[in-house]
């Protein structure tokens, strides 16, 4: 007897029982979980790293908003985390600001900063977008230093900053804190971005990625999102930038050279251009690659990032990201193939 | 299932009980002293990384003849490129995962301000610290932490000393690096002026080390009608100005930061004949001075480097250097006996009396106290006479406010 | 009013460098319609390599041409292999292949030739009649060698069928190749082309700012200001860029903003063409259609 076809919608594949949807919920949760371990299972060395990892993931996160998702190249995120640092280091130094309430303030900060950036930004495509924010990022060590901000500054000296205690009655030391100070910060904000880029705002910013005309004849206010994704993308690094302040206790206009810009650009470009997953793949290789690349070579070490960089630009073009993606993906067809077969 | 409790047990308080001898003495062990450092070996301080690999060879030799008191040294030396981030990663590592006895001769001003709190909260011996700045030598303040140059403020104060006694009425300009090794000078400078200094300085101007050339300033400068220049300037941008005031004709009293006074860095390429006249202050002996040819401590140096460190320029001035203190540091660990703490070892750094190291000059000796945190406070003027500095005067003690 | 004086010409001899820096950046731009960060870098390569040459002893007129010889087909040679693969793919691909190879041959200068800076000569006498206090001998010789070269590239691509044929292949790729223009060999040969006056930039530069790996660091970013003040599809505009970059940094540099900003100006030049007049003073500007 044939059976009929209705127009009902297909049920979700199921995959040992759950649906992919299912599956990421559980691997997310289990990747949360392992977050909130790891502090009392590393020494206080990997702890220190961890976080770090913890703040650029945010940083690459702000900038694959930007650069992969909204088409704007940045090569010169490292001046926005830098104005996040400072915000936070100055409020520290100067008033009696308590540090959990700097970090906001530096989002807020370097949110109207990528925002007053983006707007003349908008008339530059490409290579010129390009070529102005490694003019930024070049510049901005000097600016740090400049004479007359340094009552604020501190100038070449720099800022130091005291680590902060866990609050009173909980049983951590001030690593494992602010490790969690951190993932306070994080998880929201890789919700917030995935919310972001799942409707219309995401949609909206990559379409002006990939059609600009197209997008500007849908009646999409390029102009407007354009500036707001800059502003956003700033206030990403910013937070990431203050919260990075915190934990390496020190600021200085050294700090913020060029290379710090370019190694986000390395960030997104390994981890994976225009996915959220990717930022904390991104996060991973620079904060860990650096010392391996020491070890193979001592008098070279950025030559081994720059052969990376190439690298990955020819085999892994979508990043870490893209090949666990490409992976997940092959593992399903063959799942599903099996069972059909 | 007891026997395992017990065997787990027994492993555990042997664990604990391991550590808890080497937390008196962390980094050390019967047969080793681990000692940690961060040194730019990438980035645009790379060429002083050549200290790092001078003191390895040092510590290599030192290890061939028996170490001390029985214990190899092992200097571990890690890259930071000169970006403090990365010092404070590198020196958590070092103290955290490696468990070094103690911090030697790390690099650079910003980078060891990044670590300086941490390591002394942490009561971790920062021992000379390769760096001029005045500040390290705070013992109220950071126990922990002790340089070892003369200080760039105690430089210039001998400037500003050999100014007021041969050129009172002179006309200052001052052309300063803009981060802190230019700015101390500029401090140190007005510091031993006193109350003269403000009419004396009529023109400073400083420059980045992303500047192409320091040529408009050198201009500037010379069109405030000064008659006496202190460069405070790193090689490149000094053999720069030394070319430059000779070009358009500028014949000043000329002081040269003792940083840039490299016979084959510095006034090679901007030819020795435009500096001629030019004043400075030393202390240690120029490896391309002509005088200490046959001087023993140089002799003992050049042996030195040919065997234990072939790849390094017997003409950089910085391979002295790193000689040097690593001498300092092995004397300090001798002092120490068989008392290899951390606070033995500081207690001894801040207890060096008359010193000598071969290659400083003649009269220039080591100094620490529990009060007196600068080991090298004396210097000696000398004058490039076209082909080699002449060191004139007596040695100077550079002490100030 | 003779410091200003001597500042202005000051500024010319800064301008010098940049010009030809920034000739050496439009060559590119004319040729392949790219921006290449990584130019500075491989304009210092070049200048080591001569060096190489020189302290091997060779006489410097020989080993200016070798160096020559050999930044072209450095130039080809990372075309072909380097950039090729990743021509069709987005901006974003590019850049970053571009600032790899930044560090790349930054990283590799270091490495081989060490971080101590070195003396490098330079081909006009240090007394000739053409010097004065204002300006070295040399800085005079490299204005008029950048203006030579200038004058080259322009009869090149204005007179020479080769010079057509690339620039017909940077603009219109497809239409050249049904016209018979190889024009995968011309893109390659733009870059050679960039890649050799970028050596001389370099060894122009080199006997003033003297030679280390970091050399061309904020010239690079002076260089770019330039080629965009003049027009980046503008060989003439760039060296004019080139000048004005020098003499504004210079005087905004010693009345007007302190020293301590100079590479903030770099900054404030390039974002303020951007805006205002991305076409630069001479270049053209392009209207698309939708």
């Amino acid at each position: 007897m044939t059976t009929i076809e209705t127009s009902r919608p297909a049920a979700a594949r199921q995959y040992a029982g759950l649906s992919l949807r299912s599956w990421r919920m559980v691997g997310i949760a289990a990747l949360l979980a392992a977050a909130c371990v790891l502090p009392f299972s590393l020494s206080s060395y990997h702890l220190f790293q961890a976080t770090q990892v913890l703040v650029y993931a945010m940083v690459l996160l702000g900038l694959n908003v930007l650069t992969g998702f909204n088409g704007q190249i940045s090569l010169g995120h490292g001046a926005f985390y830098a104005i996040g640092a400072y915000t936070a280091a100055i409020l520290l130094d100067k008033t009696g600001v308590p540090y959990w309430a700097t970090i906001p303030v530096a989002g807020l900060v370097c949110l109207v900063a990528g925002f007053l950036f983006g707007r003349p930004a908008l008339r530059l495509e490409g290579h010129y977008l390009a070529l102005a924010t490694f003019a930024l990022a070049v510049a901005t060590p000097q600016i740090l230093k400049y004479k007359h901000l340094e009552p604020w500054t501190g100038g070449v000296q720099g800022i130091i900053i005291s680590k902060p205690d866990a609050p009173a009655g909980l049983p951590l030391d001030g690593d494992q804190w602010l490790y969690f100070f951190c993932l306070i910060w994080t998880v929201p904000l890789f919700v917030v971005g995935w919310n972001l880029l799942r409707g219309r705002t995401g949609r909206a910013m990559v379409a002006i990625r990939d059609h600009p005309m197209a997008a500007a004849t849908m009646g999409i206010d390029t102009a407007l999102y354009k500036s707001l994704t800059f502003g956003v993308s700033a206030m990403y690094t910013g937070i990431a930038g203050a919260l990075g302040a915190l934990v390496a206790q020190f600021v200085s206009p050294d700090s913020f050279g060029f290379f710090l810009s370019i190694s986000f650009l390395v960030g997104i470009v390994v981890g994976g251009i225009a996915s959220i997953s990717g930022a904390v793949f991104g996060a991973i290789f620079i904060e860990f690659v650096p010392n391996i690349a020491d070890q193979i070579s001592k008098a070279a070490p950025w030559a081994i990032y720059g052969i990376f960089l190439i690298a990955f630009m020819y085999l892994m073009p979508m990043g870490v990201a893209g090949v666990v993606r490409f992976a997940a993906a092959r593992f399903a067809r063959l799942a599903s193939e099996r069972r059909a077969g | 299932m007891y026997a395992r409790r017990a065997w787990l047990a027994a492993a555990a308080f042997a664990a604990l009980a391991l550590p808890a001898a080497a937390a008196d003495t962390p980094g050390v062990t019967a047969s080793e002293i681990k000692i940690g450092q961060t040194m730019p070996y990438s980035g645009p301080a790379s060429a002083y990384g050549t200290i790092g690999k001078a003191e390895t060879a040092y510590f290599n030799m030192i290890n061939e003849k028996g170490g001390i008191a029985g214990r190899k040294l092992n200097l571990m030396s890690l890259d930071d490129g000169y970006s403090p981030p990365k010092t404070m990663e590198q020196i958590r590592r070092l103290v955290e995962q490696e468990d070094v006895a103690f911090i030697f001769q790390s690099l650079g001003t910003p980078s060891n301000t990044a670590i300086q709190k941490y390591l002394n909260t942490k009561k971790v011996p920062q021992l000379f610290v390769a760096t001029g700045a005045s500040k390290w030598g705070d013992p109220e303040h950071f126990h922990w932490t002790i340089g070892w140059q003369p200080d760039y403020r105690t430089e210039a104060r001998i400037y500003a000393k050999y100014i007021l006694k041969e050129k009172p009425h002179a006309k200052i300009a001052v052309l300063y690096q803009n981060d802190d090794f230019g700015k101390d000078y500029l401090i140190g400078l007005k510091d031993g002026l006193g109350d003269k200094g403000a009419k004396m300085i009529v023109q400073e101007a400083s420059y980045e080390v992303t500047d192409p050339t320091v040529d408009s300033q050198v201009v500037g400068l010379q069109s405030s009608g000064a008659d006496t220049l202190v460069t405070a300037a790193t090689p490149k941008f000094a053999a720069q100005t030394i070319r430059k005031v000779y070009d358009i004709g500028w014949k000043p009293l000329h002081f040269m930061s003792n940083v840039s006074v490299s016979v084959a860095s510095v006034l090679q390429p901007a030819g020795p004949e435009k500096a001629v006249g030019m004043l400075t202050a030393a202390y240690l002996k120029d490896p391309n001075d002509p005088t200490f040819k046959d001087d023993t401590g140089m002799k003992h140096w050049r042996e030195f480097m040919t065997k234990y460190y072939p790849d390094g320029d017997q003409k950089d001035a910085s391979n002295v250097y790193g000689y040097g203190v690593a001498m300092t540091l092995v004397q300090v660990l001798k002092q120490c006996g068989s008392d290899f703490s951390r606070e033995n070892v500081m207690k001894q750094a801040a207890n060096l009396k008359n010193f000598d190291v071969p290659i400083l000059l003649p009269g220039i000796k080591i100094n620490t106290s529990a009060t007196d945190y600068y080991p090298i406070q004396q210097m000696q003027l000398g004058k490039w006479d076209g082909k080699t500095w002449v060191l004139f005067g007596d040695v100077i003690s550079g002490e100030g406010s | 009013m003779q410091a200003l004086m001597h500042q202005v010409l000051s500024g010319l001899a800064n301008g010098g460098i940049y010009a030809s820096v920034a000739l050496a950046l439009v060559m590119i731009y004319q040729a392949t319609h790219h921006v290449n960060f990584a130019q500075g870098e491989m304009a210092m390569f070049s200048t080591y390599v001569c060096w190489m040459l020189l302290q091997a002893g060779l006489p410097y007129w020989i080993a200016f041409i070798l160096t020559l010889g050999f930044a072209f087909i450095a130039g080809v040679a990372i075309e072909r292999i380097i950039v090729r693969p990743v021509e069709q793919a987005p901006v974003l691909t590019v850049v970053v292949v571009f600032i790899g190879l930044l560090i790349i041959i930054n990283s590799l200068a270091g490495w081989l030739f060490s971080y101590t800076i070195k003396a490098f000569p330079s081909p006009f006498p240090s007394n000739a009649w053409y010097g004065s206090p204002f300006m070295s001998p040399h800085e005079v010789g490299m204005i008029f060698v950048t203006m030579v070269v200038l004058a080259l590239v322009f009869a090149f691509f204005r007179f020479t069928p080769l010079g057509l044929a690339m620039r017909a292949a940077a603009q219109n790729p497809v239409s050249s190749r049904l016209v018979g223009i190889r024009v995968g060999w011309m893109l390659a040969m733009g870059w050679g082309l960039a890649g050799l006056i970028g050596s001389v930039a370099g060894m122009m530069a080199a006997p003033i700012v003297y030679l280390d790996p970091n050399m061309m660091g904020g010239i690079l970013l002076y260089g770019f200001a330039a080629a965009l003040v003049g027009g980046i599809d503008n060989p003439w505009g760039a060296v004019l860029g080139g000048f004005i970059v020098g003499v504004l940094e210079n005087v905004a540099g010693a009345y007007v903003v302190g020293t301590e900003l100079k590479l903030t100006v770099a900054l404030v030049i390039i974002i303020g063409v951007l805006l205002v007049k991305p076409s630069g003073l001479f270049g053209r500007v392009l209207v698309t259609r939708v």
